[in-house]
């Protein structure tokens, strides 16, 4: 045990230079945390007003053009700048090198390089902001994206860095799990986290690069009018949507799968029961990852394709739903008599199971070309993504944050304000978006400024749910900050959990771990080990 | 790290060299041949074909794809899978655009509510 005067990652090096020159993935991952949590409350903030103006028919304190705007920069916010660095270059920069026992990741220059490029990024689009806020949708759709006078090329263009630093992060992850794994750690001793970190990286570089090109190509259309998106020039509209989706549909998963891999972790120690089905866990991490390159038609059924395109792109829909489903009921199966403890980690975790499983099946609703022509552009959609991306990933996301917490910043937060915490989220959450559900199915289209009467208590309904889930998380961010001064200190261990990461104090020192890192045991191996007072135990 | 480049590297005789450029430029020759003729459809596979042939040989014995390690290839080979999914399933689309299929279903029930709305 380590005195509370110890050394570790935070107070080794002092000054704001040790912090911006860092090479130190700890540190980076908590300036990666930094950065999307503000962009989380950035984003957070434009939702409040959307559903603050849609509280009534008509106009109530924005014009329309302001709305278009601000439904525009609340999803690119939330997409590019939160959701898919927050799991990933955040949290996963953290734990991946603690997770295998290594002392960083493999290339520390271009971790720094990947925060400073997603920085760059997230002024360009902020700048987007000031000068002309986009209008476009967070899809950035030609014709439309191509001829609005708003800030399309500053958005774009900070859309296209960002990814730069995701590719960055990607490339660096697969050299860190292939490279960097301590002796005795094969794959499939590794935790599920670190595959689904790994699957993430895969579809990183693979889909990045596409978002790249297309985003430069609307920039070139707008700046030069290149033709390629205008069909007066011989070029096809419809071809952006299958070059955005090529990217966008694999990004879905950039941000469920690391998410997915939060919720093996917190299953498994707070039921203190050995994984169910660990490497069908691991697959079909990697199937997801496969499956998801081949179905991004599903989101143009009306778009114009062709009618044989979309009959195929439906077909191959159905197939993400079997290792999204192999994973649940392995979740299931591992609690299943297991030593439940209901910590607020926990909580999350099972939150999200319940959340996800409904944005899952509206999934495959919608991935049925006949439901999906009767729901597309609806609010039925809108409540689909928010319950797989919000109830999905934001909220794996959090019960990964409270779950490491302990261990990122050595202290604990207040346990019954996180319950309450969780509690308000879930409730908000489905009075929020479950709503929508209803909005949808009964014709009221998304991103509408005004609407029919008949919509306005179901929508007032909504716009209630978002005050009560903004509340979740005005208190969440107010115990957090509280325990970052006030907190009790925390154990190395405070969930008994059998990863490597728990092995080493908290905070870690600077290389992680003193001394050789011994592996004597999976990380799931809840039937033979036990930690008691923060010793690992032969039971 | 120079040891470890060094241990991989792989010295082909000059005379290899040279046979492969010898049938890169027999292929460029055929290339042009057959652009005199007309094979329909299949202009673009045969074209392809060739050009496929020589963008391996490159990569194999130019760029040593053959005697590196065999992750590199897998690579290669990967991107190129996906690269052809991402442009083939697109093609889905954009070959077929127009082509709708024709109505197979018939009418359940011709009294059904719905229908005597219409009369």
């Amino acid at each position: 045990m380590s005195s509370s005067a110890s050394v570790n990652y935070l107070n080794e090096f002092k000054g704001i230079k040790s912090w911006l020159f860092t090479l130190d993935h700890k540190r980076i991952g908590v300036m990666y945390l930094f950065g999307v949590m503000i962009s989380f409350l950035l984003g957070g903030v434009f939702a409040v007003v959307i559903r603050l103006e849609l509280l009534n028919p008509g106009m109530d304190f924005i014009t329309a053009d302001t709305y278009n705007q601000m439904f525009t920069l609340h999803g690119a916010v939330m997409i590019f700048l939160f959701i898919i660095p927050a799991i990933p270059a955040a949290l996963g920069n953290f734990v991946l090198p603690l997770m295998i026992g290594a002392k960083d990741v493999a290339f520390p220059r271009l971790n720094l390089a990947s925060w400073y490029i997603y920085v760059i990024g997230a002024v360009f689009a902020l700048y987007s902001i000031v000068a002309g806020a986009v209008d476009t949708g967070w899809t950035f759709y030609a014709p439309y994206s191509t001829t609005t006078s708003t800030s399309v090329i500053s958005m774009t263009l900070g859309a296209f860095t960002l990814g730069f630093s995701s590719i960055f992060t990607g490339v660096n992850f697969i050299a860190t799990v292939h490279k960097l794994r301590t002796p005795g750690m094969t794959w499939f001793k590794m935790p599920l986290m670190v595959w689904a970190l790994y699957a993430t990286a895969v579809i990183q570089i693979l889909a990045t690069p596409v978002l790249g090109i297309t985003l430069v190509l609307l920039i070139l259309e707008r700046a030069f009018g290149i033709g390629i998106f205008d069909a007066a020039m011989g070029g096809d509209p419809v071809l952006f949507q299958h070059f955005f989706w090529f990217y966008s549909h694999p990004a879905v998963y950039i941000m469920v799968l690391p998410g997915m891999g939060i919720i093996s972790e917190l299953i498994a120690t707070f039921s203190q029961k050995k994984i169910f089905g660990y490497k069908l866990i691991a697959y079909s991490s990697m199937a997801i990852a496969l499956i998801s390159f081949l179905v991004w038609g599903h989101h143009m059924f009306t778009s114009g394709q062709s009618e044989l395109a979309s009959v195929v792109f439906s077909f191959l829909t159905f197939f993400v739903g079997i290792p999204s489903g192999v994973k649940m009921f392995n979740w299931m199966a591992t609690m299943y008599k297991g030593r439940i403890k209901l910590d607020s980690p926990m909580l999350w975790a099972m939150s999200f199971m319940f959340l996800f499983a409904i944005g899952g099946f509206t999934g495959i609703m919608l991935g049925a070309i006949s439901i999906d022509i009767h729901m597309h552009d609806t609010y039925f959609v809108v409540a689909h993504f928010h319950y797989t991306m919000m109830g999905g990933t934001v909220i794996a996301f959090f019960g990964g944050l409270h779950y490491w917490w302990p261990k990122i910043w050595g202290r604990m937060y207040n346990e019954t304000l996180a319950k309450i915490s969780v509690f308000l989220v879930f409730i908000g959450f489905n009075m929020t978006f479950f709503t929508q559900f209803f909005l949808g199915s009964q014709g009221m289209p998304r991103r509408y400024y005004n609407y029919l009467d008949k919509f306005q208590p179901l929508h007032a309904f909504s716009s209630y749910g978002s005050w009560v889930l903004a509340a979740g998380f005005v208190l969440m961010a107010y115990y957090l900050i509280h325990s970052l001064y006030k907190g009790e200190k925390a154990p190395n261990n405070p969930w008994g959990a059998l990863s490597l990461e728990w092995q080493t104090q908290s905070p870690p020192v600077h290389h992680n771990f003193e001394g050789e890192v011994v592996l004597d045991h999976d990380p799931y191996d809840y039937d033979t080990r036990m930690v008691i007072d923060d010793k690992l135990i032969k039971k | 790290m120079t040891e470890n480049v060094h241990s991989h590297h792989h010295i082909l005789p000059l005379s290899l060299y040279f046979t492969i450029a010898g049938i890169l430029f027999v292929l460029t020759g055929i290339t042009v041949g057959v652009s005199y003729y007309d094979f329909g459809s299949f202009n673009i596979v045969v074209a392809l074909t060739i050009a496929v042939i020589k963008g391996s040989l490159v990569a194999l014995y130019f760029m040593h794809l053959r005697y590196d390690n065999k992750l590199y290839g897998a690579i290669l080979v990967l991107s190129l899978v996906f690269l052809s999914i991402f442009i083939g399933l697109t093609m889905i689309d954009t070959l077929y655009r127009g082509e709708i299929q024709p109505i197979e279903g018939s009418v359940i029930n011709e009294n059904a509510i719905i229908y005597e709305q219409n009369k």
